[in-house]
Parts: structure tokens; sequence; C-alpha cells
């Protein structure tokens, strides 16, 4: 009898790829090929192999090229891949050039009327009579696009060997509740699988085999990541507007409060306004939070740029929100649902004046969900806006990971005094920093007592509260409010540091990129060189970035945007350190790879 | 109470209202307005309507945007917490915190530019969700603090101190509310003390946004010759649509009026509003009567004032958000944070 392993190698032998490629599903957007995809990744994921799956898609309702990639890694790696392995190529607008994209070898899946197969003799080629599947499958013609995309899946999973029974998994899963459509998508995917088997020839390397390496993991986007972590949090205002990639975040905590936080008289502890823009919905967050409430809003980057003035005053008068920014691409309107890194700086110090701002940049889903709950006590703790700078990859994107974590800490609601303290102390000064820390103590509206009330203004303040145009008074609040800043430095999440002894190449990276990174330091081994890896997690700075530019001959500071934002900001910080810091830099949309980094470094450590 | 048989004599306990305490208990920081302006009349009668309807200061919130009007929070309810928000944000920051303490009683200051011009959006968004609080508009047609600009509510034709003349529309913000849906819209005039202070009475008791609109002449830049802002100018044209009175809830008064000479208004939390008609024959409860006659009066010329609309059955937008019965700012942790077997649940049906 042979071994698995045995029987493994004998397969790679006869060149047999297992495990370790990724498929790219080309169509048009709104033709519904968003739950064939999920249900071909889950299927993978129920397999017990590591799976991603991004979505690449256009600013636009319906009728525009859209690409979704699988990436299947036996090791676990799930950044971008750039090679595409497996082309479903069922977009005529694309098609040639989805073909002409693909390296020698690639293998092409295809309608069989698009001709695919005089384009590139290079290619291995499947030609597919979808259109006749499709009207063999039901006779409703406008279901006919719908099935299509599931008689795909059927052809695949017949090409790739994944197993009947879990493509029917992953439909039950996908369309739950709704027997009729999970009957028309088995059907859909048997008769897809059917006539591959009775039509189609494996000439290719590409194969799935059962692993155990998702046992007990989840899959989830960021932005449902981040709803659910704002949800155990304790958010109580919840105030937005829809803004691509970031909608989805509100939208899935509004059906997540829904379920979960209406008390059994029928009756809300929350209240969730999408607003009539995002200068209102920061204004209604702050309004919220000097109310008391745990306050959030949600934007991507031409809100944070309508929310400046706010945050400014936000920050001047000291009053808490959470901010989260699902960044895409700018300047301007830039590309909506493209990735990038780009709002870093213009958020740090967002609005006129002297700011700086407490930012937290989750690397996973799992910090999106995590940080969720950090930010909210920082910001009650530091009565500051505090914002979440996540992004279309991480938001809006399916990623495998551990589940989470139910909150270990009680809420930090930061230094608020009630009438009972207010007694007790028989003095109130709104903005003295009476610990030493640079933060003030606060009352909130509604207090029962005579010294509670103050009056917020976003114009010069005393200690007191009172409007002033003294100089000391100024120069005093601001002191204190940078003073404020620096206490933040031990109470943000520290940087995540992946050492590699004796290592003299340092790389720098923060969110989104944290995969292709990690992915990069083992090409980066292969290529004989190795780095130590440190990912940061929130400005200001803690006193471990320091450390690790220190110990680095040279720190490449890996990121998504053109300006080396990152770069900049830690050179300001860092400033004896300017000459060792590089730059790699990712800015054209797509989520950041493995080899654009591996490959950027080792020309420059040449 | 204060006994005042311990009292000294010839010092007399000052008067209290319901809640037992003194008009003085109401006031605020010393106006740092110019002398005269008619913000610090419509400050007083705040102050006046406060202390007659017994509210506790400390339940009020007073909002604010920025500008000469916008200043003047400070300068009344010292007890009470205030908010001087950015300009013409103030009705996102009350939304806010309308949500956040629904127990709060929100008195809100804005001016004709805070409003009509940089925030008309929101605005025309906190009309249209019905925020119950009191939205005071102190119009006087011009831009103070930057020294004398015409603003979107002078009328057509009107004349700055310079001789120049305004060539565009006015915007009329009683009837953009009622326009809007709003359910109390009123307008008055700093120089009719009687009648302001029964309107914001009344518009405390209201259950939704109550907008008062009222005419606050600006003695530095708008007072003079071709102003229609000026004292003298609405003394002239003031036309009263009604004799206003206010009948708390909490009082026990029983006034015989001639049969049919006064209409009265049930509030939402049992007080009342009498009109004493005068020579209109006005119903403020006809929203298509109240749009045409603002329109006619301004075709006209005429400065009417008094309850222009008024519609008690409208719910309010923390009726609508089905919120706690508590304040959501102070619900406890287990309030808030759905137990571990929530999560539990949740991340099954991630797997």
């Amino acid at each position: 009898m042979k071994t698995l392993e045995a029987d493994s190698a004998q397969k790679l032998e006869q060149g047999r790829v297992i495990n370790d490629f990724s498929i790219q599903v080309a169509t048009v957007n709104g033709s519904g090929s968003q739950s064939s995809n999920t249900v071909l990744m889950r299927s993978i994921f129920q397999m017990g192999i590591p799976v991603s799956g991004k979505n690449l898609f256009p600013s636009n309702i319906a009728g525009l090229p859209t690409w979704f990639t699988i990436r299947v890694n036996k090791d676990g790696w799930i950044a971008r891949k750039k090679e595409i392995d497996i082309l479903v190529a069922m977009n005529p607008q694309t098609a040639v050039e989805d073909v002409k994209s693909l390296r020698p070898g690639a293998v092409c899946v295809s309608p069989v009327e698009l001709n695919l197969d005089k384009v590139r003799s290079d290619v291995r080629h499947y030609l597919v009579p979808f259109a006749q599947l499709a009207s063999e499958t039901t006779e409703n013609i406008k279901l006919r696009k719908l099935v299509t995309n599931m008689i795909y899946v059927g052809v695949v999973a017949e090409l790739l060997e994944i197993d009947q029974k879990e493509i029917d998994v992953a439909i039950a899963k996908q369309f739950e509740g709704k027997s009729k459509a999970i009957e028309l998508n088995l059907t859909a995917s048997n008769k897809g699988r059917q006539w591959a088997k009775e039509n189609l020839k494996k000439e290719d390397p590409f194969y799935v085999e059962k692993m155990d390496k998702t046992a007990g993991k989840i899959i989830i986007d960021g932005n449902s990541a981040a709803a659910l972590g704002c949800m155990f949090a304790g958010v109580t205002v919840v105030t937005w507007y829809p803004i691509t990639p970031s909608s989805s975040l509100c939208e899935s905590l509004s059906d997540y409060m829904h379920e979960y936080r209406i008390e059994e008289d029928g009756k809300a502890t929350y209240a969730i306004i999408q607003a009539e823009d995002e200068i209102a919905a920061i204004g209604m967050a702050l309004g919220a939070g000097w109310a008391g409430a745990r306050s959030m809003t949600s934007t991507s980057g031409p809100g944070i740029s309508l929310m400046g003035e706010f945050t400014g005053l936000g920050y001047f008068a000291e009053i808490p929100t959470v901010i989260f920014d699902v960044q895409r691409v700018g300047p301007s309107t830039g590309m909506p649902t493209r990735t990038h890194q780009a709002d870093l700086m213009s958020t740090y110090q967002l609005s006129h004046g002297d700011t700086k701002h407490i930012l937290l940049l989750p690397g996973s889903v799992e910090e999106c969900y995590s940080m969720a709950s950090a930010a909210f006590d920082l910001a009650e703790r530091f009565q500051t806006p505090v914002f979440v700078l996540s992004d279309l990859d991480l938001g809006m994107n399916n990623w495998m990971s551990e589940p989470f974590k139910y909150p270990e800490q009680p809420m930090d609601r930061g230094k608020v005094l009630d009438a009972a303290e207010l007694e007790r102390l028989g003095k109130f000064e709104r903005y003295r920093d009476v610990d030493g820390d640079g933060i003030p103590y606060r009352t909130l509206p509604g207090t029962d007592h005579p010294l509670a009330a103050y009056f917020t203004r976003g114009s010069g303040h005393n200690e007191k509260a009172a409007y002033t145009e003294r100089p000391e008074d100024y120069v005093n609040l601001m002191n204190r409010l940078d003073k404020k800043y620096q206490t933040a430095r031990k109470y943000v999440p520290k940087p995540e540091l992946h050492e590699s002894k004796n290592a003299k190449v340092g790389i720098i990276a923060f969110g989104s990129s944290h995969p292709a990174i990690m992915e990069s330091l083992d090409q980066l081994k292969a290529s004989n060189l190795q780095a130590s890896y440190l990912r940061l997690k929130a400005l200001p700075f803690t006193e471990e970035l320091r450390k690790f530019v220190d110990q680095h001959e040279h720190v490449y500071v890996v990121e998504q945007n053109r300006d080396a934002q990152m770069r900049d900001l830690i050179r300001l910080e860092l400033p004896e350190f300017s000459m060792k810091l590089r730059s790699v830099r990712h800015f054209d949309g797509l989520p950041l790879d493995a080899r654009t980094v591996t490959d950027a470094i080792l020309e420059q450590e040449r | 109470m204060v006994d005042s048989a311990t009292k000294p004599q010839g010092a007399p306990a000052p008067k209290t209202n319901r809640i037992g305490l003194t008009l003085a208990d109401y006031k605020g920081s010393p106006s740092t307005l110019c002398d005269g302006c008619g913000h610090d009349a419509i400050t007083s009668q705040i102050i006046k309507a406060c202390y007659d309807v017994g509210i506790n200061p400390h339940q009020v919130a007073k909002l604010s945007g920025i500008g000469c009007s916008s200043k003047t929070p400070a300068y009344f309810l010292s007890r009470a917490h205030g908010f001087n928000a950015v300009h013409g944000r103030m009705p996102s920051v009350a939304t806010g915190a309308s949500m956040a303490n629904k127990q709060l009683h929100l008195l809100a200051v804005s001016g004709d530019g805070d409003t009509a011009s940089i925030g008309l959006g929101q605005f025309c968004h906190i009309v249209r969700r019905n925020i119950p609080m009191v939205y005071i508009v102190e119009n006087n047609g011009v831009y103070g603090l930057t020294k004398g600009q015409f603003s979107a509510t002078a009328e057509k034709g009107a004349k700055l101190k310079s001789g120049v003349q305004n060539e565009l529309q006015s915007i009329d913000l009683c009837s953009l509310a009622i326009e809007l849906g709003c359910g109390f819209v009123g307008r008055s005039f700093a120089g009719d003390p009687k009648q302001l202070v029964a309107l914001l009475k009344a518009a405390m008791s209201h259950n939704g946004t109550a907008v008062l609109d009222v005419i606050s002449p600006c003695v530095t830049f708008n007072n003079h010759e071709g102003s229609t802002k000026s004292y003298k100018y609405a003394k002239e044209h003031e036309t009263p649509l009604h004799e206003l009175g206010f009948v708390g809830f909490y009082e026990q008064i029983t006034v015989d009026y001639e049969p049919g000479s006064v209409q009265e208004v049930a509030m939402h939390d049992g007080s009342k509003i009498t009109l004493k008609k005068t020579d209109h024959d006005y119903d403020p409860k006809d929203r298509g009567k109240a749009i045409s006659t603002i329109a006619r009066a301004n075709e006209e010329k005429q400065f009417l004032t008094g309850l222009l609309y008024v519609d008690e059955s409208k719910s309010s937008f923390t009726d609508v958000m089905h919120l706690v019965d508590a304040p959501l700012a102070t619900l406890p942790q287990d309030k808030v944070r759905p137990p571990k077997s929530a999560l539990d649940e949740i991340m099954k049906s991630l797997m």
C-alpha cells in the first residue's frame, strides 16, 4: 500500500502541482459571479487548504469587467500572487487581453465561441459550450447568466478534483435558507462537472488535495470584522455616509446590531444614522462622543477630507470618537475600487493648525476586529478622535483567520467625573492637567451638579474652558495637548517584531502589506538574504521603532503609496537614522504581492 | 425653599420658580456683544422662558455654530453644558448629542449666516429628521463678526451701510422649514419680548424640531435707513398674526375668552398655546395656508410674526429610533457588549 506521502511524491514526479496555484475568474460585474467565486473558494477552504480571495472590481453597478482571484497555497501564503495559473475567461470584452497576459503553460477555461485557442497556442485550453449547457439547465432566460457562473464552478471543480460534496456544502452555505436557489445551483454545478468529465481530457498539472490547515478557521472580510469589533466594543452611536470601500462596514454593523443589540422589549441600545454627508457624520459622532456615547463613523479618503475641520475641533476641544478610514486610491475621486495606503500623512495631521492624531493600523482581519476595541478605549482615555486606517484590500476581500477572541478587558471609559465625584472634589476645571499625563477630566451633559457644566468650544480656551486669546493660555493648552500625545505612546498597540538573528537588513511595513512581507521574507531567505521585519501598528510611534532601526544597517520601509509617507514620518521621528531608511513603494492600486517586495529589496542590496 | 422667617428683616428672599431656582440661576456670563444688540434681548427672553417653565439647567444642552449669535449660549444657563460647534454644523452635533442622551433638552442658537448659508444643508436635514430641540435663528441679515456682508436672508433691495444694494432673493427659513415638514415654526422679533417668551416656552414643549426665526437687529452693521432688519423697520412693519399665550402643563389657569376669539393648541407635554385672534383669521395648523400666507406677506413687505405652523402629531427622531429609555451614553457594559455566546455563534457561522 502506498503512503499518502509516497503517493504525492509520485504525483509530483508526474508533474502534478498540488495546492499551489492561483485561479482568476474574469467576468462582467453585476452578473452574479461573486456567489460562484465564493462557492469555489469556500469548497477549497473546506478541504483544509489555505486560500485567499481578492475581488478586483470596477466602480460601476453592472456591465464592466471584474476579476476574482483565488490563491490556493499549501504553505499558507495568502497575499496576492502576480502570476495567474488558471484563467476562467468568461468576459468576451477582456478575454483576448486576459489570455494574452498568461504565462506559457497556464490554463484557460473559456466559452467555446470565443475561440481563445486561436489567440494563444502555448496555453492549455479547455473550451466549454457554456451557452448550450446553461440553456439545458434552465428554461428561464434571465437565470441563464447566473447558472453559467455555477457551471464554470462545476468545470473547474472537475478539473482540479474538488469533491462534489464540498461544492454542495459551499452552495448550501452561500444560499442559506433559499431552497430554490440551492437546487438550481447544485444542478448547474453538476451540469458543468458532468460535461467536463465526459468531454475534457485533463492536460494540466493543477490539483487540490485535502489538507488540515484550515480546521477551526473562519473566512471574513475586514469590514465585517471591524463591525464585529465595534459591536463588542460597546459602540452606541454610529453615523456614516455611504462611500466605497467603507459602506459595508456600517451596513454589516447594522445587521449585527439588529441581531444582538435589541432588548427584549424591542428597544435598541444603539443608534445608527445614515447622515447627509461626511461632515454631518463626523459632527454627529462628535456630538455623541461629547454627550458620553461610544461613537464612531466610517469612511474613505474623500470623506476624510471633508471631516477635516470637525476633526480639528475634536482634537482641540478634546472629544472622543472613532473614525474608520477604509482607504482607496486618491487623490480626488481617484480609483474608488482599488487599494492604497496613501491617506497616512493627511490623516495623521488632519485639519488646520498644529494637529496630530492617534492612528491604528490593522494588518489582518483579526486586527480590524481587535483594534476596534482598542480604538474606543484610546478615544475615551485620551478624549480625542482616533483613526483606524484599514484599506480596500483588507476591508472588502475575504481572508482566513483564527476565530476572534472575546474581549477580556472591561471598556475603558476614561476620566469622566460624575456628580458624586464632583461633590467629593469640590472643584472642576475641564482642561486642567491634574494628573500630569496631559489628560484632563471631563463631565457629561446632564450631570446633576452645580460644578459639572462647562462650555466646549473650538476657539481659544483656558483651563476653565472659558474663551481666551491670552498668549500664555494658548501655549499652555497646546503644550498640554502635545504632552497628552506623548502619553499616548505608552498606550497604543506595540509593533510586531519578526526577528531573524544577525540580520543586517530590516523591513518595516504596516496594514494590509503584512501577508506579502511574510512571504517575501521567505523568498529573500531563499536568495540568501536574512531580514528582520517590524510591523507598525500605530501612530504615535513607540520606542520599539528606534531600537529596530538602530539595530539594522539598512531598513526598507514598504508601503502602498507614491510618496513614501511612512518612511518620511519615521525620518521625522528619527532624523539621526535618516540615511539608513530606504523605500519600497507599490501604488498601482492592486494589493501588494511578495515578488514586488523581494525584487525591490534584492535590487537595492545587490 | 428658603424660610423667610430666618432671613433678616428688609431682605426679602429672591423669587423662585416651581423648582426653587431664582432667575439668576438661569443666567450666564456677561455678554460681549455690542450694546443694544438684538441677540442680547433674545438671551434675556431665553433666560426668562427657562425660568418660567422651571426647566432644570443641568438637563439642558446649549448648542451653537459660529457667529455673533452663536456666542450667546455662553450668556445664559451657565449651569448647562454648552457646545460651540464649527460654522454651520451645529445641527449634526445636536443630532449626535440627542442620540447619546435623549433626556437632554437641546437649546440651539444659530444665525442667518450659520443657518441659511454655510449650514443650509444641515438645517434641512435636522428638520427632516425632527430631532427634538429648539432651534433659534437670530436673524439680522448680515455677517457681524466679519464686518457686515449680506447674508442669504437679506431681502432683495435691502441696503448695506455703504449703500450697496442686495440684488438677490432672500431665503425664508420659516417657509423652508414648513416645506421640509417641520412641526413647529414661529417668527418673532427681538423687540417684542412678550410674544418671544411665549413662543420660546411653547417651542420647549414641542416634541420635535421647533424652528424660531427671530429678527434680531444688528446695531452696528444693519440698523440704518434702507435696512429691512433694523429696529425701526421691524417695529413699523411687524404684524402679529395673533396674541400669543402659553399655559404650562404645571399651571392651573383657566381663562375665560369670548367664544371663538381664541384658538387653543394642545402641546405634546400637556401644555397649551393660546392664540387670541387679531384682524387676521389665521389657523397655524393649515400647512398650505401657512406657506401661501408667508409668501404673500413677503411680496407685500409685511413682517408677519407669531406661530406660523404647528403640528403636534409628528414622531420625533428619538421616537423613530426606538431607543431604550436610559441614555445610550451611560448604558452599562452588560447592556452594550453582547455575551461571549453571541461571538461564538457568529464565529461558527463564518467557519
